[in-house]
């Protein structure tokens, strides 16, 4: 019996996709984030298998590719977006694997007509590869029926629907907002087959997200800077508008600042090592620091 | 009268699986693609009119064959042809130009021969009318 049928070798086959590279960069690049992680592993485990049961003449529909990505802002949605964009490019899903970034404005005219090709026109460069349409729920404004959005959320609808082998679509934002979006449009929530939640940064994760940033900008915390660093963290979650790690980077671009500026009050001779090191001072000079003490 | 020209004149006309893959190469290089459409497709006629504008910052040929496709359906009486230009510096030209929208009936030229002094004889190509 096992003879006569085909065997296909499994690890071969994902060698050959060249998809654990982008997972393992994925993982490299983004701190934390595993329940994310583990869904798009799944994600390229099922399109990989898919993939395999064409070859052996299982012919299936091509599966529903169109995702949505909830969660806080700064959490890295749309990293993630074009590593899967690379994904499905190596899988063969989509041709060109390039992201497409939309918000409302792009897609959305300012006059009766403007709209159609509008959003024609970002549909057109991203054919090929992925759309991320961020805050897609600012498309839909139910408080004003005269509203442009749900013209372009049909033209979404009908490429969706129509050249699914032409590209993926991928929409994000908040996940309440979300839900309500998709809640009003269900044409749209029935052509959304992966939702992938993503949560927001520990204070822990944070800090590896902040040390990470500044070895790639070649900088470094002095030991007492890194506490100071923590503790402003601990400090910032608390606080409003906090947008994770993107919260991070402006913390961390302003401390670049503060440093300039202490390096050039000091004036004289600078070393190597100054010009890299950021130091306690840097941090706690933060308004965060003080409102605490104030 | 099946009228030719353009860079595969010497060809039948091309399937639309054809026509993307020549688009995908011209995206590939990194040249602007624009349709044109004309009625007098006389071979001094330079100036055929735009269908809208030429398309900039794509990547696949799917985007460009839906507009093909569109031309086509808006404009079945007339000749529609594709361009691609290069605009590097030194080459700033039409790189690649072939028809792919055609009317079912072509009406093609007419010659005239006109006596003029002296015996000489003159020719002109005009445009059928279409009947």
């Amino acid at each position: 019996m096992a003879g006569d049928e085909v065997l296909l070798d499994l690890d071969a086959a994902f060698r050959d996709s060249q998809v654990g590279e982008v997972l393992a960069k994925l993982d490299r690049e983004l701190i934390g984030l595993a329940p994310v992680k583990a869904r798009i592993r799944e994600i390229a485990d099922l399109l990989l298998i898919d993939k395999l049961r064409a070859q052996v003449g299982l012919n299936t529909e091509p599966p529903p590719l169109h995702m949505s990505f909830t969660g806080p802002p700064g959490t890295g949605k749309t990293t993630v977006a074009s590593r899967m964009a690379e994904i499905l490019h190596r899988l063969g899903y989509i041709r060109k694997g390039h992201l497409v970034t939309a918000t409302r404005d792009d897609l959305v005219g300012q006059y009766i007509g403007h709209t159609a090709p509008k959003t024609k026109e970002v549909l057109k460069r991203a054919m090929g590869g992925v759309l991320l349409i961020d805050e897609a729920y600012y498309l839909y404004k139910p408080e004003n029926e005269r509203d442009y959005g749900a013209e372009a959320i049909e033209i979404l609808l009908q490429v969706m629907e129509n050249q699914r082998a032409d590209l993926v679509v991928i929409f994000a934002g908040y996940k309440d907002r979300m839900e309500t979006f998709f809640a009003s449009n269900p044409g749209l929530r029935s052509r959304v087959a992966i939702h992938v939640d993503f949560p927001d940064y520990s204070a822990g994760e944070l800090l590896e997200i902040a040390l990470l940033m500044l070895e790639r900008l070649n900088y470094a915390f002095t030991p007492g800077a890194r506490a100071a660093f923590a503790e402003y963290i601990d400090l910032r979650l608390n606080q409003p508008q906090f947008a994770n790690a993107r919260s991070i980077r402006n913390a961390l671009d302003r401390a670049r600042l503060r440093q300039a500026t202490r390096l050039f009050a000091r004036g004289g001779m600078v070393s190597a090592d100054q010009l890299k090191l950021l130091e306690a001072d840097d941090i706690r000079k933060s308004r965060v620091f003080a409102a605490v003490r104030g | 009268m099946r009228i030719t020209q353009g860079t595969f004149s010497y060809l039948p006309d091309l399937t639309d699986e054809q026509i993307g893959a020549q688009i995908q190469y011209a995206l590939d290089n990194g040249w602007a693609i624009s349709l044109e459409r004309t009625d007098d497709p006389h071979p001094r006629n330079a100036y055929w009119e735009m269908v809208g504008l030429p398309f900039f910052d794509l990547h696949d040929a799917a985007a460009v064959l839906g507009e093909v496709r569109a031309a086509r359906t808006a404009h079945p009486d007339e000749y529609i042809k594709l361009n691609a230009y290069d605009a590097r510096l030194g080459r700033q030209t039409t790189a690649l130009s072939f028809i792919i929208g055609r009317p079912a009936n072509e009406p093609g030229f007419v010659l005239d021969r006109t006596d003029e002094s002296d015996r000489v004889i003159r020719y002109t190509l005009r445009r059928a009318a279409a009947r």
